[in-house]
């Protein structure tokens, strides 16, 4: 049994809300700046090459690089011999985002009720996804996400029969809707099998996987290397000003599900793809 | 085609406007988004003036981030315009020239651009940090309280758009997936 004191979840909840609007993961910014070279549209380029600009100006001169800078979505993985004391773990949690959002001057993007609509002005409260497993240590991964491409995610339930193909087609129907909306290039999160809502959680979750890291099954790894070529031949381009980088990457998660269905939900995130994990 | 264009944005420079043009705008903008069109809706419906005057102006559909110490403006690039679609008919029929947003409009919308003579730009979207760097002055002018969706007097200089839809109806998006 380890003791884990909530201030030090507050603390690191803070610092990675700040980083990760700042600044790009690594193999996230290593995507957007390589784009550039396999871009052949004129206009395509210019655009990638503002990205390329905007993310350094984001970092010398300390401007967060979108002005969403997103609801705090933010996965934990609580070891079960981990013992929380100070206060409740969720209010720890919303603290973070509140003392993160406030001193990293970023926008407070969140209304407390969905219908009535007044700003909370502090940008909470999060979105929090719990997961006890085995171990003393605490695992949190923040994601702030933009809803310019929250807006354009959709779910399927397909049929079992559907199979690969109709996970394409649903996938790449869901690309071609956002088109110029959701800020291309894209991420493509998606998440296969489960429920209803486990495969929304598979997507978003997805979006936080190392995009230079491949699903380690093979027929997914396949299907995500087929489904970013296919996106890229849409033709929607950077800014869908036209070219051939749409997306900068597909990440697709699965888990089992039920004999008679097929649920797909496919998050789009635009290219500030932002999330920043640590281990505490 | 570069265009460099300044503010006011009278008719003559919109028709030379086309999809597809480069645009560099100097001058004074206006910033509003959601909640600042549905009220500026909402008054224009019963009959109230509103706190800008729309004639031969431009609409910047953004949120900011706070600024610090020292900085004009926090990051500052477009928001989606879709969402702005419902409230825009009546801002074009009562003088409204210019909008920078990002992604697609209604076909109530540029019906209403070619009625009116208007022009839809779109700002790089996730380029908020290098573009408050075009952002010379900034100023809430009205709906404080509405955080960042207050409406917001800029000075630009050089801010970098594309002409998607022009006053003639043409649409970038879709000439670009026309030769897909």
């Amino acid at each position: 049994m380890r003791n884990l004191h909530t201030d030090e979840i507050i603390k690191n909840i803070k610092e990675m809300c700040i980083e990760a609007n700042y600044k790009l993961a690594s193999d996230v910014e290593e995507r957007v700046r390589g784009a550039y070279e396999r871009e052949s549209s004129a206009l395509g380029k210019q655009i990638l090459g503002q990205l390329s600009e905007n993310l350094n100006i984001a970092l010398e001169d300390s401007i967060p690089i979108c002005q969403d800078t997103g609801m705090a979505i933010i996965f934990i993985k609580l070891g079960q011999d981990v013992h929380v004391e100070g206060r409740n773990l969720e209010d720890a949690i919303n603290e973070g985002v509140r003392q993160g959002y406030e001193e990293g001057y970023l926008r407070k993007s969140v209304v407390g009720d969905p219908l009535i609509r007044i700003n909370t002005k502090d940008n909470t409260p999060a979105i929090i996804h719990y997961e006890i497993v085995a171990g003393e240590q605490l695992e949190i991964i923040v994601a702030p996400k933009g809803f310019g491409s929250e807006n354009m995610s959709r779910v399927y339930m397909l049929k079992p029969s559907d199979g690969t193909e109709g996970v394409k087609k649903a996938v790449l129907e869901t690309v071609k809707l956002a088109g110029p909306n959701a800020c291309p290039p894209i991420v493509v999160g998606v998440g296969i099998g489960g429920s209803f809502e486990k495969s929304t959680i598979l997507s978003k979750k997805a979006l936080t996987r190392n995009m230079s890291q491949s699903s380690p099954l093979e027929h997914i790894k396949k299907l995500e290397d087929d489904l970013l070529i296919e996106i890229n031949q849409l033709g929607i381009g950077p800014g869908g000003f036209g070219g051939k980088i749409t997306a900068l990457g597909v990440n697709i998660e699965t888990y089992p599900t039920h004999i008679a269905g097929l649920p797909v939900a496919v998050n789009i995130c635009c290219h500030v793809n932002r999330h920043v994990s640590r281990r505490i | 085609m570069d265009q460099y264009i300044n503010t006011p944005l009278t008719t003559d420079k919109v028709e030379s406007l086309k999809a597809g043009d480069y645009v560099y705008i100097t001058g004074t903008i206006y910033t509003a988004r959601d909640a600042a069109h549905e009220r500026m809706y909402q008054m224009m419906n019963e009959g109230n003036s509103i706190p800008i005057n729309l004639n031969d102006n431009i609409i910047y559909y953004l949120g900011p981030t706070p600024e610090k110490e020292g900085q004009v403006i926090g990051s500052a690039g477009p928001t989606t315009s879709s969402r702005m679609d419902k409230y825009t008919p009546l801002l074009l029929d009562n003088g409204l020239k210019g909008m920078i947003g990002k992604g697609k409009r209604s076909k109530e919308v540029i019906a209403s651009m070619i009625k009116n003579k208007a022009v839809y730009f779109a700002a790089v979207g996730g380029a908020g940090a290098l573009l408050s760097k075009k952002i010379k002055a900034s100023k809430v002018i009205a709906y404080d309280d509405l955080g960042t969706e207050a409406i917001r007097e800029l000075y630009v200089e050089n801010f970098p758009v594309i002409v998607v839809i022009d006053s003639r109806g043409n649409n970038l998006y879709e000439i670009v997936l026309q030769s897909y």
